[in-house]
This record gives C-alpha cells, structure tokens and sequence, in this order.
C-alpha cells in the first residue's frame, strides 16, 4: 500500500505535489480534507483512511497518464470532463500529466505519437494506461488503427512498461457494443489482451466519474490497486447489485411493479422489474452515487437499468424483457421436437401392438395342439 | 453472467424442447396403445365410464378410513408441497412473466414475499417427504432411483428459488442461473420418470376407476 516509488511521474509545472497545486488553486485545508473523507467514503474504507489519502495525496507527484480510445464512443471522455461544477475531482485530472489523449490533446499527427512515446520513455514502470474503447482481434485487427498500427499493436507496445492499466468504459472491459453478437470486427476487452500486468475495469456505459476519479485518487494515496471483484473492478464501486441498493426495492417484495412506463405503477415509482429492468444482475454504484453530482440515476428517472455495467449487456435479450423470461425463442425447437415425440410415440406403439399380434398368433398356433395332445394321452 | 446467459438460452430452449417432444412420446405411445376388447359381461354395479372415472379421481384425493391414521400425514404433506408448488411456480410475478413471454398469457400475482413465505413450507414439506420415504422400511424396498431423482428434481428448484431470492452463497446472476438450470433438469427428466403424473395422475386413476367398475368392485 504505501510503496510510492511505483506512482510517480513527470514533474513538469510549477506544483511538484498534489498538494502544493491545490494550494496554488486557492484550495483550503478544509475542503481537501473533506474531499479525501469523501473518497475514503466511497471507496468503503474506515475513517481512518481519510487521513492515509489526505497524506497521500498531498504528497503524490504528477502522474503520467497514457490515454488510448479504439473502438468507442468517446462517451466515457463525455462522462468524466463533463462535470457539471468544478471539483477536487476535477483538479485531480488536472493535475494528472494527460500526455496522450485524442480528444483533449493538443498535439495531432506525428507529434501527438511522439508524445506518446516520450511519455513511455520518460516515466517508464511508472505510468499508467487507461484505454476506453474494445480491441479488434479479428483479421489482424485492420478494423481499427491509429498512425498506421492497430489497436493491439499499440496497446501491446504501450503498456508494455506501464505500472497498471485501467480499463474504462464496458467496451474496454468486456468488449461493449463493439463485441456485441455477432461481434463482426472480434472485439474484446483489454483484460482479454493484457496479462502479467494488473488491469483494472471500470466499467459502465458510460462509468460513473466517481468510479474513475476515485480509483486514481487510491492509485495516488496508496501507490497500490484497490481491491477488485472477480471481474476486475473496484469492489468499492462495483461490490454490490443495483437492486439491492435501489429505493424502489420495497416495491418489488411487496410485488408492486409498473407495467408501462406511463401506467400508474410507473407514476407511483413502482418496481421497473416487470419492464425488464436488470438492476437485480447489475453490479454498480448508480443507485448510491447517482450522476450528475447525486441529481439522479436510470431507474430514479422512471427507467429499468439496462445493466451497462455488465458482459455483454448488449446481449442479454432485450432491455424492455423481464431478467426472468428466457433470453431467445425457448419454442423454436418445440414444433420439431413435438412431430418427433409423436413420431416415436406412435412407432413405439405400433411396435407393441405389432409384439402383442405375435405373442397372440404364437397363442393361437398354440392353442389347438393342446386339445391334439390330450386325445392322444386318452387313446 | 455467462452461466445465466447459458442458463437463460440454449439450456432452457433444450430443455423446453426435450420436455414438449417427452411428453407427446409418452402421451402418443400411451394412448395408441392396442387394447383389448373387454367382451366379459357388464357386472351388476358398473357405472358409466365417466362416472366411474371421476369417482376413482376424487375417492383418491383422501385416504380410506382403514387406512386413514397410517397415511394422514403423508396424504397432508402431498397436499401442501403439491399446493404449495403450484403458488410458487404459477403466482410469483417472474415466473407469471415467463409465462407470458412464452404463452402470451398473464394474471394476478401474489407478493414475493408471500411467494417466499410459501416456498419456505413447501421446501420443508418436501424434506419431510424424503425423510418419510427413507424411514418408512416398506417404502424403501420399493424405492428406485426414479423415486430419488424425481424428488431431488423437484426440491432443487425451490432450494435455489430461495436462496437466489435470499442472495445466499454467490452472486444473484449465479444463483439465478443455477435456478433456472434447476428448472431445466426437471423439464428434461420429466417425462421420463415418475414426474409424468403431472399428466397422467388423473388418466390413471380415470383408467383404475374403469376398471375397477367394470369388475364390479364396490368402492
């Protein structure tokens, strides 16, 4: 936990720690001390932690950030600069060394890979890869390529001497729409590609800021990655299904469900599981942290989950149908397999009756000897 | 999630399927079966088929007298799991939506938690048979291992009903799984054991009746 030679970084700019940048913005004591009891909170750490990131994070360095987008959106990027106020947050991916980023880069074309490859160089073991975006495997990965090498190349190349790699987003984690059936480019997450380094997923259509910010402000407190689930993900974020969080669980055991989204179960806030929300197979922080600074989430809006944050969500067999109905057509081998019982039925019957004739005839040829045999015993 | 997507797809599309062509076998073999015409004089207290059918039905639903304080509570326990069954699969809003998914058809439900309250005394109740079963030394010799099976076909799918609504031991999307392919393995035993009553309790005992009539037992 507390090995920080492995996160440090580049330290260009004038504040050389965390903490002296918060000091240049006009941040006070207080409220950085209330923004690391916030992040300790969200991460479900005891309260003692609170102290362990302020001390942390105050004295981290700038951190070299590697960010790779392939087959994506760019809606994870909408998700975590779109803030709607300015924040700790915020200032944490200021403060960050972003050193290649399509998006908010100003570099382009030659000067932008070179950025790149300085950054590798300069901070190498040390820096971190966060990629959003799936990888195309198929037909060498021609679906997808960035200054002339695809995907894999460059993300096998960069992470190569990365301290960790986070994955944002579910099309890097587990391959999102991109990976969807029938999956045409053979996309996969990065956790599918990169091994004998550690990968953290954070995933959700697009994740939620505070999965993203609060896993980097562990990165820069501890210099050590937080406890993930078994998909890789933070457990702080992604320990516990969205249904067993969601206010409108009450409905659900008492077996009030809104059947439309404009009936009066939906106006009565109701349970959306009838209109196939997947919150009960969702695991994510939705229903306590909300969005939008804690303004609201899918199902607070009248919504089912869709259950982004999970593999292959896109495939899971209809948003609008309900978690428990079968996920294809159950009854298209049902005709078949109907005329084939009937088939074999019949062919077992006509077989009895066929077995039952010839024990009747073997009787009957039977039969008249026997009254034959007798006579013959009376002579 | 694989397993509940596994569970969900193939697994319970084969299932319906073993289960929709194993009942038509069974049915089609059974009732095209040859028969002999009974040409023995009518006795003197025969009743029409349909009488004597219904009657046989309903003069099984409850032990005889003789036999009543040896097979009351065996009797009672048939009743609540078989009732208690029928609740659990037909009035829980999931299972009505399945339904629906498949049938078109949809009704009332009951709370989940009455659901829950239901499956708890029907998994107990189905305990208790087990242990009657094995106890009871007659019932043991002529036990097989349909008898088991059968019986551990059933039980699984409330067991994991109550412990994926409990979250107990996995993940939700785990023990949802596990239900479901619970509920898959009963439909691809089912017509092939002793599970088959579900379809022929009433043909049989239709059949007993006859037959007994047509013998001239008085019952």
């Amino acid at each position: 936990m507390s090995d920080k030679k492995r996160v440090s970084g580049s330290t260009t700019g004038p504040a050389h720690t965390l903490g002296e940048m918060l000091a240049e913005r006009g941040v006070s004591r207080r409220s950085f001390l209330k923004f690391a009891s916030y992040t300790a909170s969200i991460l479900a750490l005891p309260p003692t932690a609170a102290t362990a990131i302020a001390q942390g994070l105050a004295s981290a360095r700038r951190q070299s950030v590697i960010w790779l987008s392939f087959q994506e959106c760019t809606g994870c990027t909408e998700s975590i600069t779109r803030a709607h106020t300015p924040s700790i947050e915020d200032l944490i991916f200021d403060f960050i060394s972003l050193d290649y980023h399509h998006t908010l880069q100003n570099a382009s074309g030659h000067a932008a890979e070179a950025a790149r490859m300085a950054a590798m160089k300069e901070n190498a073991g040390e820096y971190i890869v966060v990629v959003d975006g799936s990888v195309p495997l198929k037909d060498d990965g021609i679906y997808s390529t960035i200054a002339g090498i695809s995907n894999l190349q460059m993300l096998e190349e960069t992470v190569k001497d990365a301290f960790a790699v986070i994955a944002v987003g579910t099309c890097a984690t587990f391959g999102g729409i991109p990976g969807a059936n029938p999956n045409p480019t053979g996309a996969v997450g990065i956790s599918d590609i990169v091994t004998g380094k550690p990968v953290i997923n954070i995933s959700g259509c697009p994740p939620i800021p505070e999965a993203m910010t609060g896993t980097i402000a562990y990165l820069l407190s501890f210099g050590a990655i937080p406890e993930l689930d078994h998909l890789g993900r933070p457990k702080a974020f992604f320990g516990e299904a969205i249904h067993d969080r969601c206010y409108r669980r009450p409905f659900y055991e008492r077996g009030m469900f809104a059947k439309s989204f404009d009936d009066e179960g939906a106006r009565q806030g109701w349970c959306l599981f009838e209109v196939g929300c997947k919150g009960p197979v969702t695991y994510n922080a939705c229903a306590t942290l909300k969005w939008n600074g804690g303004t609201s989430f899918p199902i607070q809006s009248g919504h089912g989950c869709l259950g982004c944050s999970e593999p292959g969500f896109w495939d899971l067999g209809g948003f609008y149908k309900p978690l428990s109905t079968a996920k294809d057509d159950p009854l298209k081998w049902a005709a078949g397999a109907a005329v084939a019982g009937a088939a074999v039925g019949a062919a077992s019957a006509l077989a009895a009756r066929k077995l039952r004739n010839k024990s009747l005839q073997a009787a009957a040829a039977a039969a008249p000897a026997a009254p034959r045999a007798a006579k013959k015993e009376d002579e | 999630m694989e397993l509940l997507e596994f569970a969900r797809g193939p697994a319970l599309t084969f299932a319906i399927a073993v289960f929709i062509g194993g009942v038509v076998f069974r049915v089609v073999s059974i009732f095209a079966l040859w028969r002999t015409r009974d040409s023995s004089a009518n006795r003197a207290h025969e009743k029409p088929v349909v009488i004597a059918a219904l009657r046989e039905i309903i003069r099984r639903m409850w032990p005889e007298t003789v036999y009543k304080q040896r097979t009351l509570f065996t009797a009672i326990n048939g009743y609540v799991f078989h009732i208690g069954l029928a609740l659990i699969v037909f009035f829980l809003l999931p299972h009505i939506l399945f339904f629906q998914d498949l049938l078109g058809l949809y009704w009332p439900h009951l709370p989940n938690n009455v659901i829950y309250a239901v499956s708890i005394v029907t998994g107990v109740s189905l305990i208790a048979a087990l242990i009657m079963r094995i106890a009871n030394p007659a019932q043991r010799i002529i036990s097989t291992f349909d008898d088991y099976f059968s019986w551990l076909v059933t039980f699984l799918p409330v067991a994991t009903g109550i412990v994926a609504t409990s979250h107990l031991g996995a993940r939700y999307e785990t023990l949802l799984g596990l239900h479901i392919l619970s509920v898959a393995v009963l439909l691809v035993w089912l017509p092939f054991g002793k599970l088959m009553h579900w379809f022929l309790a009433f043909v049989t005992r239709s059949q007993t009746g006859v037959h007994l009539s047509h013998r001239g037992a008085q019952l």
